[in-house]
């Protein structure tokens, strides 16, 4: 054998350059996230401020940065954010595993099967275009319990992204995959699982992320009514008792957790994509 | 590797595609005794990638039978496995787990995949890219990562559907030679599919031409020469030349008359 086709192993640099530019990507990174966030805070303070130019709304300006960030510390000493978390995320994560459970396998019977896509196309695209909130009034009345009827309500709004990108995944995957699958002696269940899920992953956690977000945003309203924990719970009690900065305290968690959330599917998408560039 | 190989016998082959749709090619009989290096050589579209596709199962004859040692084919099978035009590797797995992916789907003990995909890994001389991801390999390596991936099955028969086609002249070449010098080492057959001409020279045993419409072996040479084989050798030349008229009659090829530039 000739080495014309070997390519060269990859030389790293020297050590002390590549931490240099690790650090100085990183630090460019947090830079850049540093100053995307004061200035949305400076944006914050500055709307309260104009607001509050007028006396007959003076009260708004609980609303403001400082208070809420003052509020922060108590909130969390006395249980409601941490309660609020357990509360809402045992609700996320119970809406999301059936709407994943339920979602992938959905997208996938689409992805294969075309008699499968045809039927269910236009009573998905259909049942997808409803307002998950709009179910609530039902989920009430089929549901034992509200803690049940969020849990659905959050799974409505979360399958339809996760089956629709699972979907997407399959329609790309290289036919010649599994032909060389089945040439291997491949069987079924090894095509699903050694083929078509790993395949997949991009698309399916693409889809778990449009999800996340979609439920993140659904919980807080479906938490409004008829459960006494959650964000969306901790908010109602918050205006009833004109407790605005406290409001605006929750309002700022929750969009820190959103943001946790966000970014842990990020990386898992990073981690498991074999996609390159 | 305990590979060998296997006496294969064509019979009555016919293929069309749907009951009523054109003949692909009719009542092909072909024999090739154990390991030999079959070169199938044609134009496109004279059906000798669907013949091929046949053979290796994965797709049905119309009417006919391909038995392999007097056992019939009824589909996919690690004993026969084929090396198609690109690669095809699994991107996201490494090279060992492309190499050993068909031995995991036949269940073997992790002890058996390891030491058979290392064997395999070192054949195709990339041990120092066992670990890497195949897509930082360049696509003479991929190839190589794909043969590996079917000799660690230790077929019987190895089908080669134009093979290096898609590589460059350097890395198509040297990729020749090691497979062929692979098969006569461990001694498995090999169909090999294309309209390479020089391929077929440096690679087959025999070479059978298709053509026709329905098509069908038409002629037949053997490739009778000694290994390396070399293109500047006259002994390969004068073969290749043979084979270019032969391949040339067969499909009623007319050369282009001479045009002269002065008047």
């Amino acid at each position: 054998m000739t080495s014309q086709d070997i390519a060269m192993p990859r030389v790293s640099g020297g050590i002390y350059a590549n931490l240099c530019d690790v650090f100085q990507s990183s630090g460019t990174k947090a830079l850049h996230i540093v100053v995307g966030l004061a200035a949305l805070v400076a944006l914050w303070w500055l709307a309260i401020f104009l607001v509050t130019l007028n006396p007959s709304v003076s009260q708004f300006s609980a609303f403001a940065p400082n208070e809420a960030l003052q509020a922060l510390p108590e909130l969390w000493r006395n249980g409601t954010i941490p309660d609020a978390i357990g509360s809402s995320g045992f609700r996320l994560g119970m809406g999301m595993f059936f709407a994943i459970v339920i979602g992938v396998p959905i997208g996938i019977m689409m992805g294969r099967s075309l008699w499968f896509k045809q039927l269910t196309n236009a009573p998905f695209q259909l049942l997808r275009m409803i307002s998950p909130l709009s179910w609530e009034p039902i989920a009430v009345v089929v549901f034992a319990g509200w803690e049940e009827a969020i849990i659905f309500l959050i799974a409505v709004a979360a399958v339809w992204p996760v089956a629709f990108s699972t979907a997407a995944g399959l329609a790309k995957i290289d036919p010649s995959w599994f032909k060389v699958a089945r040439n291997l002696g491949a069987k079924p269940w090894q095509m699903l699982t050694k083929i078509i899920l790993p395949a997949i992953t991009f698309d399916v956690l693409t889809g778990i992320r449009l999800a996340l977000g979609v439920a993140w945003i659904v919980i807080i309203p479906a938490e409004f009514l008829g459960v006494t924990s959650g964000f969306g719970y901790a908010i109602q009690d918050s205006r009833e008792s004109l407790e605005y900065s406290n409001l605006m305290a929750l309002i700022v968690v929750i969009g820190a957790v959103g943001f946790v959330l966000d970014s842990t599917i990020v990386l898992l998408i990073k981690r498991y994509s074999w996609h390159r560039g | 590797m305990a590979i060998r190989g296997t006496n294969i016998k064509i019979e009555g082959l016919t293929h069309r595609y749907g009951s009523r749709s054109t003949v692909t090619f009719n009542r092909v009989d072909l024999e090739s005794p154990q390991g030999e290096a079959l070169a199938i050589i044609g134009r496109s579209g004279c059906g000798k990638s669907t013949l091929l596709h046949i053979v290796a199962g994965l797709l049905k004859a119309s009417e006919g039978s391909i038995k392999l040692d007097g056992t019939p084919i009824q589909g996919p099978s690690p004993k026969w496995v084929m090396m198609f035009q690109a690669p095809h590797l699994f991107p996201w797995m490494t090279v060992k787990q492309n190499v050993g992916v068909g031995l995991t789907f036949g269940n073997w003990d992790k002890s058996t995949i390891d030491s058979r995909v290392d064997e395999a890994i070192q054949l195709v001389e990339l041990q120092d890219f066992a670990q890497s991801n195949v897509q930082d390999l360049s696509g003479g390596q991929q190839q190589r990562v794909a043969l590996a991936r079917s000799l660690v099955m230790e077929p019987e028969l190895l089908l080669l559907d134009e093979p290096f086609s898609a590589l460059d002249a350097f890395t198509r070449s040297s990729l020749q030679h090691d497979v062929r010098a692979i098969a006569k080492r461990l001694g498995f057959n090999i169909i090999l599919v294309t309209h390479d001409i020089d391929e077929a020279v440096i690679m087959a045993d025999r070479a059978v031409i298709m053509a026709g419409s329905p098509g069908n072996i038409v002629r037949e040479l053997d490739v009778d020469l000694p290994d390396p084989r070399d293109r500047t050798d006259p002994r390969v030349q004068t073969l290749r030349a043979k084979l270019m008229d032969d391949f040339q009659q067969a499909a009623n090829y007319q050369k282009p008359e001479a045009v002269s530039l002065v008047d």
